[in-house]
């Protein structure tokens, strides 16, 4: 079976972020085709731990992340559902007086950004969350973050692309991409070929491959991080937790069950999907246990993990490529792409409409990394090959 | 090159002690873990405390292979590493994570013969989850191990040879069974005259248990189609429908199952590659007739591997055992090898019949009402799984488990995941293989938050 689609934009990779840009393509009355490799919203778009956190990211991702923020409350208008989505907050806590030191430092770096982060003593701390056990130092409280089901909210925004209009083709993985005249020319499985004016390479972890393509090679790694579940539970835990340092993170869901996760994972046979380690499922639940008393006779009864793409300086590539116009990029989200990338598909859409976008995102540029290899000055870098004019 | 043999067996029913006896007897030293407090299996399981209950009270017909089953097994038992109530919940590599008695720990292997057995196939229907319902296994466990029955007055459900089985161990430990409920129709057991020739033995047993049940009195019905099991805080009444004709009796419990499943969970973590049976209407981990899988140093034989039958599985696990050891370079005993092969040819043939004679109810899964739990669990309907196959379009397994949390809460999907994909096919008319099977996450059953790691050991 062979077809030929002819589209505006084709987005490469079903992810929240494809999805996400496909939705707000539509509504601006583009032409889409969102394709992905398997089902949209099943990689790491769908099995991430839940965390819709802007506390902790760094300055240069504030202005997107606020962006995003305001897009969570309104999931039920934009996609028909909540996506249990709640804003609890989001309590750091900081188990030395190093981290905790860190975590002030952290609070003045982003004090204009509008996080209003409380700070926490720990005293204060035991009074208001007496279920954290454990010599807690302090933590930053974060009230306007908060936690959703990413299994639904990335499924769903590609349920609504398609309801909007866009063309979802899963099950179909495209196998090569080609700058045409009139725009690319893409092949993907099943016979299925596309002729569009712009591509989105939103692959993930796996969207290494389409930015070498066109000569733009990027540092880009795959992690694993793992989640353990437990059995539902009477809810106690009223925020999503996290730790200056890592090592643990957790939220209760509205069921009762508790999300928790800490540790990374290893791949499987198929290196597409991947798996806890034994050793690490029993650290993550140990260290919940320790944690949170409420959880010592609790049973974990599952733990997953999910593929995720990370770039060298933890930052994502968002952007247009530097060497084929109308080729615009968004991989690399290190582990903290699900709260940000509602927004980064409005980025995208405006990107495609208007050849720029009023979030600014040129912290994220592919040739961030070109330019430290070569040590070349950022002022010598060609402007990025924004937007064709033709059309 | 023995001493470096580490091979762990996973099991200690017929096919795990029979792989065991194997290798001991080639002088190798099996680990063998397994689930249950005594050696023995789902079949020939034996009591948790002793009672006055004879090996024949127990075993009936089987007595003779109950008894030499348990004497092999206590006979090797100090040539094995023996680990009893220990569950191997995560399979990586060459290593399995086993947990026992609040610790988990990390055992290395060589070889790995998975001989997890199988567990009733259950579809739910109205008023499943009644106190007082339980599955063919349940009933069978509560009679065998503790010696008590799970009601005054028990209906037995489903399809399979287990129903005639369980039903008669009943009342031959004098329970009183109100009705033998099949849901295949009569003329289906006609199909068994075709596997007198091949396995007269396993038939006119059967028929025996069915005549024996119907001079007690019991009375059997076909072609039952359940309609729902009454009660409130328990069982009272089972209604069904019968050509048409609503019938309607009082009873205190049900035990019901519709054949079993196979236990597949460590081959997929593993990483074995697994192909559709359709016999079974599961998906199976592929093996050759020797039991190796996909992957190399991985055996996987008895009920576990594809359901065949007690007998079946006894063969099955000599068998791989044997394959351990050709693998490993020794010699075996070839024409030994060429005779449980046979068997176990003949058996497959005769496994047509069997499910030929009990076959699945086709029906079920276009008219179980929207309203009946699906998954008990997570609390999912039948209904709901419905609604995410029609609007969400959803046409695969971990999709819908992802969409609706069905399989996803403490079974992981080992109760409801056949029952979903059955729904899951129907919805769409498409063929049952086409949805897919869940993958496997650890643990494969659950383990508590607080267990103490061990660390590795060799
Ligand atoms: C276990 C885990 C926990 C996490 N926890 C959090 C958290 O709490 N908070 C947070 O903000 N972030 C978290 N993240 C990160 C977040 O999930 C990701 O950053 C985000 O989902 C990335 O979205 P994406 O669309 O870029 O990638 P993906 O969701 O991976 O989407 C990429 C898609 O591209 C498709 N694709 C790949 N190759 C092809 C091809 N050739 N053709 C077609 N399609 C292709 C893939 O199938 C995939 O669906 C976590 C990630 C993981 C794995
Ligand atoms: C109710 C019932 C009645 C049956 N009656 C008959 C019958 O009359 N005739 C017949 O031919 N067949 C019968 N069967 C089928 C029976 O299961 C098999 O024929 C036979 O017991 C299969 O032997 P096996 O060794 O493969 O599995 P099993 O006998 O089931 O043994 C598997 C063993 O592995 C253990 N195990 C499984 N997973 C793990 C794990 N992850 N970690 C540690 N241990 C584990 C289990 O606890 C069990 O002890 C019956 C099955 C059931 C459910």
């Amino acid at each position: 079976m062979s077809r030929i689609l002819h589209k505006d934009v084709a987005i490469i990779g079903g992810g929240l972020v494809g999805s996400s840009a496909a939705l707000a393509l539509r509504r601006m009355g583009l032409s889409v085709a969102l394709l992905d490799k398997g089902f949209c919203g099943a990689q790491a778009s769908g099995v991430n731990y839940g965390g819709v956190r802007r506390q902790g990211r760094p300055p240069e991702q504030m202005a997107l992340s606020q962006r995003a923020h305001v897009i969570w409350p309104r999931l039920k208008e934009i996609i028909g559902i909540d996506g249990e989505f709640v804003r609890s907050g989001h309590l750091k806590l900081a188990r030395t007086e190093a981290e905790m030191a860190s975590l002030e430092a952290y609070a003045t770096r982003v004090a204009g950004f509008g996080l209003d982060l409380e700070l926490i003593g720990r005293n204060k701390l035991r009074e208001r969350f007496p279920w954290i056990a454990g010599d807690i130092v302090g933590a930053s409280l974060c009230a306007g973050d908060g936690h959703a089901n990413p299994r639904l909210v990335s499924a769903t925004f590609a349920l609504a692309a398609r309801r909007a209009g866009a063309e979802v083709l899963e099950h179909t993985p495209v196998s090569h991409v080609e700058r045409v005249p009139e725009g690319f020319h893409l092949s993907a499985g099943s016979g299925t070929e596309i002729r569009a004016r712009f591509v989105v390479n939103s692959a993930g972890a796996w969207a290494g491959t389409f930015a070498e393509a066109f000569g733009e090679p990027v540092p880009l790694g795959r992690i694993y991080p793992s989640m353990i579940v437990t059995e539902p539970l009477d809810v106690f835990m009223t925020v999503n937790i996290g730790a200056e340092g890592g090592g643990i993170y957790a939220r209760q869901v509205e069921r009762g069950n508790c999300i928790v996760g800490g540790m990374r994972a290893e791949p499987t046979v198929d290196l597409d999907f991947s798996r806890p380690t034994g050793s690490g499922a029993v650290t993550i639940m140990n260290r919940a246990a320790d944690l949170f008393p409420a959880l010592r006779n609790t049973y974990a009864i599952r733990c997953w993990s999910g593929t995720e793409g990370e770039m060298s300086d933890r930052n994502p590539v968002i952007g247009f490529s530097r060497t084929t116009p109308n080729l615009i990029h968004a991989f690399g989200f290190s582990g903290a792409g699900f709260q940000i990338a509602p927004g980064v598909g409005e980025v995208l859409a405006e990107l495609i409409r208007d050849g720029e976008s009023r979030t600014p995102i040129e912290a994220f540029t592919i040739d961030r990394f070109a330019r430290m290899d070569q040590g070349s000055p950022a002022g010598s870098v060609p402007e990025a090959r924004k937007r064709e004019t033709s059309k | 090159m023995s001493d470096a043999l580490r091979p762990l067996i996973v099991g200690a029913g017929p096919t795990g002690i029979r792989a065991a006896q194997t290798l001991v007897d080639a002088g190798i030293r099996p680990i063998v873990v397994d689930e249950a407090a005594a050696g023995g299996g789902q079949i020939y399981r034996q009591r948790l405390v002793p009672d006055e209950r004879t090996p024949r009270d127990l075993y009936g017909s089987e007595t003779g292979k109950a008894t030499a089953l348990h004497e092999t097994f206590a006979r090797i038992r100090d040539r094995i590493d023996y680990l009893p109530q220990a569950l191997v919940w995560n399979v990586q590599g060459k290593a399995a994570d086993v947990a026992a008695g609040g610790r988990t720990r990390r055992l290395n292997f060589s070889h790995l013969i998975l001989a997890t057995g199988a567990t009733d196939r259950v579809l739910p229907f109205r008023g499943w989850t009644t106190p007082g319902v339980f599955t063919l296994g349940g009933a069978q466990i509560a009679l065998k191990s503790q010696g008590c029955a799970i009601g005054e007055r028990v209906v037995f459900l489903g399809s399979g040879p287990l129903l005639y089985l369980v039903a008669w161990q009943y009342v031959k430990a004098g329970a009183r069974v109100a009705a033998v409920l099949d849901t295949a129709p009569f003329s289906s057991k006609l199909h068994l005259l075709r596997g007198l020739l091949s396995q007269p033995g396993v038939v006119l047993r059967g028929f025996r248990y069915a005549a024996e049940l119907m001079a007690r009195g019991v009375p059997v019905h076909f072609g039952v189609e359940p309609d729902q099991i009454e009660g409130e805080t328990r069982v009272t009444g089972m209604i069904w429908r019968e050509r048409g004709k609503e019938h309607r009796l009082a009873c205190d419990a049900v035990g019901y199952g519709f054949a079993l499943r196979s236990e597949t969970q460590l081959a997929d973590l593993a990483g074995c590659r697994f192909v559709f049976d359709g016999r079974d209407r599961a998906w199976r981990p592929e093996r050759d007739l020797a039991g190796r899988t996909s992957v190399s140093g991985l055996y996987i034989a008895g009920d576990g591997a594809g359901i065949a039958g007690a007998d079946a599985a006894e063969l099955a696990g000599e068998r791989a055992g044997f394959a351990v050891l050709e693998d490993a370079g020794l010699t075996v005993d070839r024409a030994r090898i060429a005779v449980l092969e046979r068997k176990l040819a003949a058996i497959q043939r005769f496994r047509d019949v069997l499910e030929a004679a009990f076959p699945f109810p086709d029906k079920w899964a276009n008219s179980v009402d929207d309203d009946v739990l699906l998954c008990r669990c997570e609390e999912i309907s039948i209904g709901q799984a419905r609604t995410a196959a029609r609007e969400q379009e959803v046409r695969e397994l971990n999709r819908l488990k992802a969409l609706t949390r069905v399989g996803m809460g403490r079974c992981q999907g080992r109760m409801c995941a056949s029952a979903a994909a059955e729904i899951l096919a129907a919805a769409h008319g498409q063929p049952l293989e086409a949805v897919g099977r869940l993958r496997a996450q650890p643990p494969i059953k659950p383990l508590p938050l607080g267990i103490a790691a061990d660390g590795e050991a060799a």
